[in-house]
């Protein structure tokens, strides 16, 4: 099945041997110049590069006053060694975060610090960990930075509180400014300029693609549920990864997002001009891709005149919008006050289950029994209802108002300490399974126990891109690909729809 | 890269899709599944010409759903169903069949 050695799980997580150089080979694919060009980023590596990345490394320092901390405040305690997916499935390492993050903060290091501007001139930059910008280097940098999804599990365990995340997005910031590229990021945010999603599902295909989902449950249901598309004058826009059109299990939780809005009696349309609740700038940690992304949403807020904005099941876009959309596309002092803003559908779901909206035939996920996968972006980077842990409690909420049958994976891998999927921040590419597939296993390991010790069939997740990168990995794992869920696919199948068209 | 067909070399991308969707004809698709030693059946080729037909409409491949529906229609409700289509094409046939029928690979959370 695959051309790599599979990792064997194991029932007790080992911190394994280093094996030295054993993911040296992994390299995405690179952005070629008509995927660049619209970015604003040059078609190939610039001339005189080596001074381009000093520029840009300085120019980051100084507008993110955090990346400048993060470089400097590393004691090298190796708290963070042995916590990244990716080092305890490769053992290489250079997928130790902190030395991964090393690569970047060797050249910061002899070229703005005094200690390393000293050595470096007496031609011993070694003497204080520093080091001067290579051909070798940049590989090296454009090799074991795509082997970080930015899941930032080991800033949790960092006591500086290092975001090895960000050092990874400037590393890719800084690669792109001197023309380096990695293909399916870039070609990806330019279909979202072009077009308006990842995907590069233009307008009609949406129509097409939603009113076969009405007719599909139509004939599953009976009940004519909606998938507005570019309403104008409705209360919500729903924004969510176009995935949720595209693919499976995805779409079953689209439906269950319908079924909710249906349920609860709400005016809501998706917009084809923000049909994409993802957002790549992010991982290419480029502010002002970001932005032109995130823009999208506000035009097409304004556009159809809507009153709230919900997001679906996209954990990297829960991020954004919790945590950075005022800043990137705000003020929102046009939405209602009343609502948050922005919302997830899983607030939104519990909301209508607390106030008594929403009817369940939990037995119709009784052939289920379930466990949740913390999306990492959602865990580490946001929050959902008023208290703390929301994020942790809401989307387990809904899933027992809907499942008879539910246990949580070992407690080491959940919550805050949650195992990235190993396809997030951007890695989620063909040419990068072999690390898909190895990052992945510390997560295969704690749902092989839940499945051995507590029966558990399924895991559900909120996120698009935990449900392509399980679909895809977990059968390297003895798993079979429909093992993973949407959460709101359990709702969908558990919903009793009371209301019939006339209701409406 | 390239893959040849008729003794003529068609470039293709770094992961063998058709560079020029318009240089495709049904031995394009042939000689992409010879390579990938899978023998193309009726059932394959229904999938493939879908494929096509939908492009030529809307300018990218179908959903998943739209797919499983259009296929469940011409071959029997039995395979109307991802699992029959990944049985067909075992690299998923989002991927693989785009690939045969010279559309561009599908992008994004998938």
């Amino acid at each position: 099945m695959a051309d790599f050695e599979v990792p064997e799980l194991q029932e007790i997580p080992v911190i394994p041997k280093l094996k030295e150089g054993a993911m040296a080979h992994s390299s995405p694919f690179i952005s070629k110049e008509q995927f660049q060009i619209p970015l604003g980023y040059p078609g190939e590596l610039v001339e005189n590069w080596e001074e381009k990345v000093y520029e840009k490394m300085d120019d980051l320092r100084k507008r993110y006053r955090s990346f400048q901390v993060y470089l400097d405040a590393c004691v090298k305690c190796g708290a963070c060694t042995d916590k990244c997916h990716y080092y305890l499935g490769t053992s290489d390492p250079k997928n130790m975060p902190v030395a991964r993050q090393d690569l970047l903060r060797k050249v910061y290091r002899g070229k703005f610090t005094a200690a390393g501007k000293f050595w470096t001139k007496l031609g011993m930059p070694w003497m204080v960990g520093a080091a001067e910008m290579t051909k070798e280097l940049l590989d090296e940098w454009y090799s074991y930075f795509h082997q970080c999804s930015q899941c930032r599990r080991c800033s949790v365990y960092c006591p500086y509180g290092i975001d090895t995340a960000e050092i990874s997005m400037a590393a890719r910031e800084i690669m792109d400014s001197v023309g380096v590229g990695q293909k399916y990021c870039n070609e990806i945010i330019g279909k979202v300029f072009k077009i308006g999603n990842n995907l590069g599902l233009p307008q009609p295909a949406l129509v097409d693609t939603l009113e076969g989902l009405e007719e599909e449950v139509q004939e599953d249901t009976g009940v004519a549920v909606k998938f507005p598309l570019d309403v104008k004058g409705a209360d919500i826009l729903l924004v969510t990864p176009s995935a949720d059109f595209f693919a499976e299990p995805h779409v079953d939780g689209l439906i269950g997002y319908a079924k909710v809005f249906h349920e609860t009696g709400a005016s809501w349309t998706m917009s084809s001009h923000a049909s994409e609740a993802g957002n790549f700038g992010m991982f290419i940690g480029s502010y002002e891709n970001m932005r032109r992304v995130s823009r999208r949403i506000r035009e097409a807020a304004i556009e159809l005149g809507v009153k709230r904005i919900v997001f679906g099941e996209c954990g990297h876009a829960w991020r954004i919008a919790y945590s950075f959309l005022n800043t990137l596309a705000g003020p929102w002092d046009f939405l209602d006050p009343n609502y948050p803003v922005p919302q997830h559908i899983c607030e939104y779901t519990y909301d209508a289950i607390q106030a008594g909206k929403l009817k369940f035939d939990k037995s119709q996920n009784d052939w289920r029994t379930m466990t949740f996968h913390d999306s990492c972006n959602v865990a580490r980077a946001s929050r959902m209802g008023p208290k703390p842990g929301g994020q942790f409690e809401i989307p387990r909420a809904v899933i027992k108002a809907v499942c008879n049958n539910f246990h949580d994976m070992p407690a080491e891998t959940i919550g805050e300490a949650t195992f990235c999927c190993g396809g997030g921040g951007g890695l989620l590419t063909d040419d990068l399974m072999e690390i898909r597939v190895k990052g992945a296993k510390p997560r295969a390991e704690a749902l092989k126990s839940v499945v051995e010790e507590q029966g558990v069939t399924h895991m559900a997740a909120i996120c698009a891109i935990c449900k392509s990168q399980f679909t895809k990995v977990l059968p390297y794992y003895g798993f079979t690909m429909d093992q993973i869920v949407s959460v709101h696919q359990l709702v969908g199948d558990a919903i009793v729809l009371t209301k019939s068209d006339s209701d409406e | 890269m390239g893959i040849e067909v008729n003794g003529k070399v068609l470039e293709t991308d770094e992961e063998g899709y058709l560079a020029n969707l318009n240089e495709w004809t049904p031995e394009v698709a042939t000689a992409m599944a010879k390579e990938e030693d899978v023998d193309l059946t009726e059932n394959h080729w229904e999938v493939i010409n879908f494929l096509r037909e939908y492009y030529e409409e809307y300018q990218i491949a179908p959903a998943v759903r739209v797919l499983t529906k259009a296929i469940g229609k011409k071959l029997g409700p039995d395979k109307g169903n991802s699992k029959y289509l990944y049985e067909l094409f075992p690299y998923g046939p989002g991927k693989q069949a785009c690939k045969y029928a010279g559309l561009p690979k599908p992008t994004g959370c998938v």
